[in-house]
């Protein structure tokens, strides 16, 4: 069969995938006062159509900022505007002012559904198929189950079309300036990764890898000659974007200010709910939050997040090549995710998109990351009623990734990248490294799936009702912070060999 | 699907079977038809009444109107159901669609479409594998696989419109698997109990029973392949016999007992219904009913009807009712009778004079199906899959079969898109029959690689066409002032135009078998 038919087959599969998991309740259906953030996005079109541009981020008589206030960056902002207009047209009740609050009925949530699906199929999915059919290698058919694993990646649909986001846009943006710089266009890369810059403030956990690869590459071409008029022309196509989406704000610094101060709210705490990241787990032992000051709490998590950083952000300037941007992108935001001030779950999105990129190199670790990313999720998911859905998209993406990408035959030593480490067991030099990562995946897998039956069968005690959040996070924290530390190991562990890639084709 | 490993021959059997599983129970929270009513209403009839109510409770319209033996697969159902919500099983409980009903009922049609699945499995051993390809994208085997589980029309009819299609074709692909592997007896019985549970499979067992009659029970043929009639084995028409009776005795006789037999065949066979369900399946009577319509319209026109005598009511008034055709006379039950039975006549007796093994009975078997499709009184558009499924196993042996199947599918597929009205399902049913449909034309294409395209141009425009149909009829027709005035335009025009690809694929079978007859040795 030709190549165009399995792509297009894969790619309306994935669209169906969503759309059938899209049928499932949202966060907060019928959940009166505050609801989920399905309302929030709601609420935001409510806003930004009724009122002047002005008084989006300002508390007012008409913008209650502690009902879902917008706390997204512009094009966010643009976006909700855009909905809104066509909201409108279709039926003036879903964004009338006030008395919109709350609003539920099915239409509305087709309507909200679709335009999910409308901005994923137009910027997240070509996004997918260029960078896997022209940015990994392998035979065709390599290629394309790669693209059929990368679309079927569960934790972002669930996220998107369950409980309700728009990550496929700010991630799709994230992921074609990947694709534009591994196509060599660093000015268009660099362009779409400042708009997924102002479609969600949370991709600056990817911003180090840009900063650092294009940094590099300008200082390869020498600071003096070519790559000085490289750095400018990235330069300038980052002012010129910047202040393009932030063109209506600029006119009154106070304005833009007040922008700033509602994307990046430091006064939320150091974390909320139940995070797999290093504060929450850390929290089960010592309670940091009763110990430290605020501000000093900010001062740790900063410092934690850039020591994190930093390693493979320094390799990157130094080998600017698309594989270590590849890993760059993994480290940087897991080290985010991991230290960094105020985390949501949902957080763990933009680690696993750069994973994502890895899964045609990494299949096996890869699969892994990704399943313990969409089960750290489940206490969300539990909550909005997402079960099936969590049970069917998860079991389908764990099956296919590892049959599809031959995860399990490919996993010699020397493919799993174990080198390192053979280095620290120089005393046992019996053990099968692989031999034991694919018994810790098996059990890893196990000990998932059963924390995720017992979540939703038992009941937990009456004095530890968190008990099964905290497992999971604790749980998920784990598999993080291990895959952190093999992902930077392998960063630092030198390119892919060819004649590995040749036997996986 | 793509990469897998060559080494084992079957493993993605299991990947194409639970993926297609996993599939389905996306669609639980999907739109479902009153049929999922109708099924609740029959655990309730059979949970909690006495056998002997089954076939006279009428408190819901949605009476038990399958054979017996469906009635006792529903009454084994009802009693894992009742751990679900015993709320369900209340015949009081008119439309209780509670969610853990909701999950009950389409998991019972995912995990009985397992019997679907083994018989998949049993299919594909019937056909014959290319050798020395080692492409498993290419092999017959695989692309069954693919046209039979992930069959558009059954995953809509049975896990979004909901019914157990699936669970019933397994049954009839086992039977014709048995027919394949000379296992005659079990054939039989399998298809003997699949008429007990439903017997819209009737229209198919004059293939039966003349194969089985010519193929079995005489053992042997004159030299000029004519039957001989001393070879009649008697003990195997016994065997067969008693198996027959064996499973229609088993099902009907407590109803027989209780003197209920004339109730029920009073249920099943419902003639009182119009010639066409509200929306014209796509077959003859659909272009006859389109010809009677604009002949009064015309004559009208030209005055030389007069409007008050015609009779008013709408035939596509969306109630199952009786009505009468203006200009053409009306078609009565006994009428279409006759139509189907010369419609499969021919096909039965070259199986009689000719027969040419188990896939010479599977070209019959369409036949009929097909014959009695385009005939048949009261035909549901539901069941346009009899003659679809059995077809893809020809399509990936022979190339001019093949061919069929892209224009009956494809058309018979899209002639149940109405089934599914919802705007939210929009999108999935769109899409799932691009990529089927995608899927079937680039697969058999590549199968059947050689001189010229599987499909005539014109094929191709009137294909082409239904595209614009899909896009006219779902999107800018509703959105037209029209809607309001002639809601039931698109539908009309679907089934016609539907129709014209089904009587060509029907006409198109045909002359396959006379071609086959002229020149001796073929399949």
């Amino acid at each position: 069969m030709q190549t165009w038919s399995l792509v297009s087959i894969c790619v309306l599969l994935g669209v169906v995938i969503r759309w059938g998991v899209s049928f499932n309740s949202y966060s907060g259906a019928g959940k009166p006062p505050m609801f989920g953030d399905y309302e929030a996005q709601r609420h935001w079109q409510e806003v930004t159509y009724n009122l002047p541009l002005q008084e989006w981020y300002f508390n007012t008589t008409d913008n209650e900022l502690n009902y879902w206030g917008l706390d997204y960056p512009p094009l966010t902002a643009y976006h909700s505007w855009i909905c809104a207009y066509i909201a409108k047209r279709i039926n003036s009740e879903w964004v009338e002012l006030h008395k919109s609050r709350g609003y539920e009925s099915p239409a509305h949530k087709l309507f909200m559904r679709a335009t999910v699906l409308i901005a994923d199929v137009l910027i997240y999915i070509p996004a997918v198929v260029l960078y896997c059919l022209y940015l990994t290698d392998g035979s065709s058919k390599k290629k394309v189950s790669t693209m059929f694993c990368f679309l079927l990646y569960p934790g972002l649909i669930l996220i998107d079309y369950g409980h309700f986001q728009y990550n496929g846009v700010s991630l799709g943006f994230s992921l074609w300036g990947v694709v534009a710089l591994g196509l060599g266009w660093d000015a268009l890369g660099s362009m779409a990764f400042c708009l997924a810059l102002n479609y969600k403030q949370m991709e600056l956990y990817h911003a180090l890898p840009f900063f650092c690869y294009l940094l590099g590459k300008c200082i390869k071409l020498g600071l003096i000659g070519r790559g000085f008029v490289l750095l400018a022309r990235i330069a300038v196509t980052v002012l010129v974007t910047f202040a393009l989406c932030w063109l209506p704000f600029l006119s009154d610094p106070d304005r833009a200010l007040q922008v700033v101060r509602r994307i990046f709210p430091v006064a939320r705490g150091l974390f909320e709910d139940k995070v797999a990241n290093a504060w929450c787990s850390l929290n089960t032992v010592i309670k940091i939050r009763s110990i430290l000051s605020s501000d000093s709490q900010l001062y740790l998590s900063l410092a934690c997040t850039l020591l994190a950083v930093l390693p493979s952000s320094v390799r990157l300037l130094t080998k600017p090549t698309f594989w270590q941007f590849k890993l760059a992108l993994a480290n940087s935001s897991l080290a985010f995710f991991l230290f960094s001030y105020q985390v949501h779950e949902k957080s763990i999105l933009l680690a696993a998109l750069p994973v994502c990129l890895l899964l045609s190199d990494l299949p096996l670790m890869g699969i892994w990351f990704l399943q313990a990313s969409t089960f750290s999720m489940l206490p969300l998911f539990l909550k909005d009623g997402l079960l099936v859905p969590y049970f069917v998209t998860s079991l389908a993406f764990l099956y296919f990734s590892i049959y599809l990408l031959s995860a399990l035959e490919h996993s010699s030593e020397e493919e799993l990248r174990l080198r390192p480490y053979r280095r620290v067991f120089f005393c046992l030099p019996k053990v099968d490294l692989a031999c034991v990562v694919r018994w810790k995946f098996y059990v890893s897998i196990a000990s998932m799936a059963g924390l995720s039956i017992a979540s939703v069968l038992l009941v937990p005690p009456p004095h530890l009702p968190d008990l099964f959040p905290v497992l999971v996070s604790t749980t998920a924290f784990l598999h993080f912070s291990g895959a952190f530390v093999y992902f930077n190991v392998v960063q630092f562990s030198g390119p892919p060999s060819k004649r590995s890639q040749k036997k996986n084709n | 699907m793509a990469a897998a490993p060559v080494v084992d021959r079957w493993s993605w059997f299991p990947a194409l079977a639970l993926g297609v599983s996993l599939f389905k129970c996306l669609f639980i929270n999907a739109y479902h038809s009153t049929d999922f009513e109708v099924h609740r209403n029959w655990l309730a009839i059979t949970h909690s009444l006495p056998v002997s109510r089954w076939y006279y409770e009428n408190t819901s319209e949605w009476t038990l109107d399958y054979p017996p033996l469906f009635a006792w697969f529903e009454f084994g159902l009802s009693h894992v159901g009742q751990h679900f919500d015993r709320n369900m099983l209340v015949v009081e409980n008119l439309n209780y669609a509670s969610t853990s009903t909701v999950l009950f009922q389409r998991l019972s049609v995912i995990v009985t479409d397992l019997l679907f699945i083994f018989s998949v499995k049993e299919c594909c051993r019937c056909v014959k594998d290319k050798k020395g390809s080692l492409n498993i994208l290419e092999q017959p085997s695989f692309i069954l696989t693919v046209l039979l589980l992930w069959n558009f029309g059954l995953l809509i009819v049975d896990h979004i419109h909901f019914q157990y299609n699936g669970f019933l074709f397994g049954f009839l692909l086992l039977s014709v698997a048995k027919h394949f592997q000379s296992k005659h007896l079990q054939g039989a019985l399998l298809f003997s109990i699949l008429l007990n549970l439903k017997h819209i499979y009737l229209y198919v067992s004059p293939a039966y029973g003349i194969y089985l009659l010519r193929s079995y029970c005489f053992t042997q043929n004159n030299k000029d392949g004519s039957v001989k009639w001393k070879s009649l084995s008697v003990l195997r028409l016994l065997a067969l016999g008693s198996i027959v009776v064996f499973v229609c005795v088993l099902s009907f006789s407590p109803f027989i007992a209780m003197g209920q037999l004339p109730q029920i065949l009073s249920r099943l066979f419902p003639f009182k219904r119009g010639l066409c369900h509200a929306y014209w399946a796509p077959n003859i009577w659909a272009l006859y009913n389109l010809l009677d319509k604009s002949l009064a319209v015309l004559g009208a026109r030209l005055k030389l009807l007069e409007e008050a005598k015609l009779p008013r009511a709408s035939m596509t008034g969306g109630l199952v009712q009786e009505f009468e055709h203006s200009v053409l006379p009306s078609i009565s039950p006994s009428i279409t009778f006759i139509c189907t039975l010369l419609a499969i006549l021919p096909a039965v007796a070259s199986l009689w004079r000719r027969p040419c093994g188990a896939w010479g009975f599977l070209r019959c078997l369409v036949l009929c199906a097909l014959g009695s499709f385009m005939f048949g009184w009261h035909v549901h558009e539901k069941a346009i899959l009899i003659p679809i499924l059995p077809l893809s196993l020809l399509a990936v042996q022979s190339r001019e079969d093949a061919s069929i199947f892209l224009v009956l599918a494809t058309t018979g597929h899209y002639s149940l898109f109405p089934l599914l009205f919802t705007p939210a399902e929009l999108p999935i049913k769109a899409v799932l029959m691009l990529i089927f449909t995608i899927y079937s034309f680039t697969s058999l294409r590549k199968l059947h690689s050689g001189q010229a395209s599987l499909l005539h141009p014109l094929e191709v425009v009137y294909l082409l066409g239904l595209v614009a149909m899909a896009v006219i009829c779902e999107i800018i027709f509703p959105l037209s002032p029209w809607q309001h005035r002639l809601p039931f335009l698109p539908l009309l025009a679907t089934s016609v135009y539907c129709s014209v690809g089904t009587c060509y694929s029907f006409l198109r079978m045909y002359a396959i078998l006379v071609r086959e007859r002229e020149k001796p040795k073929q399949l």
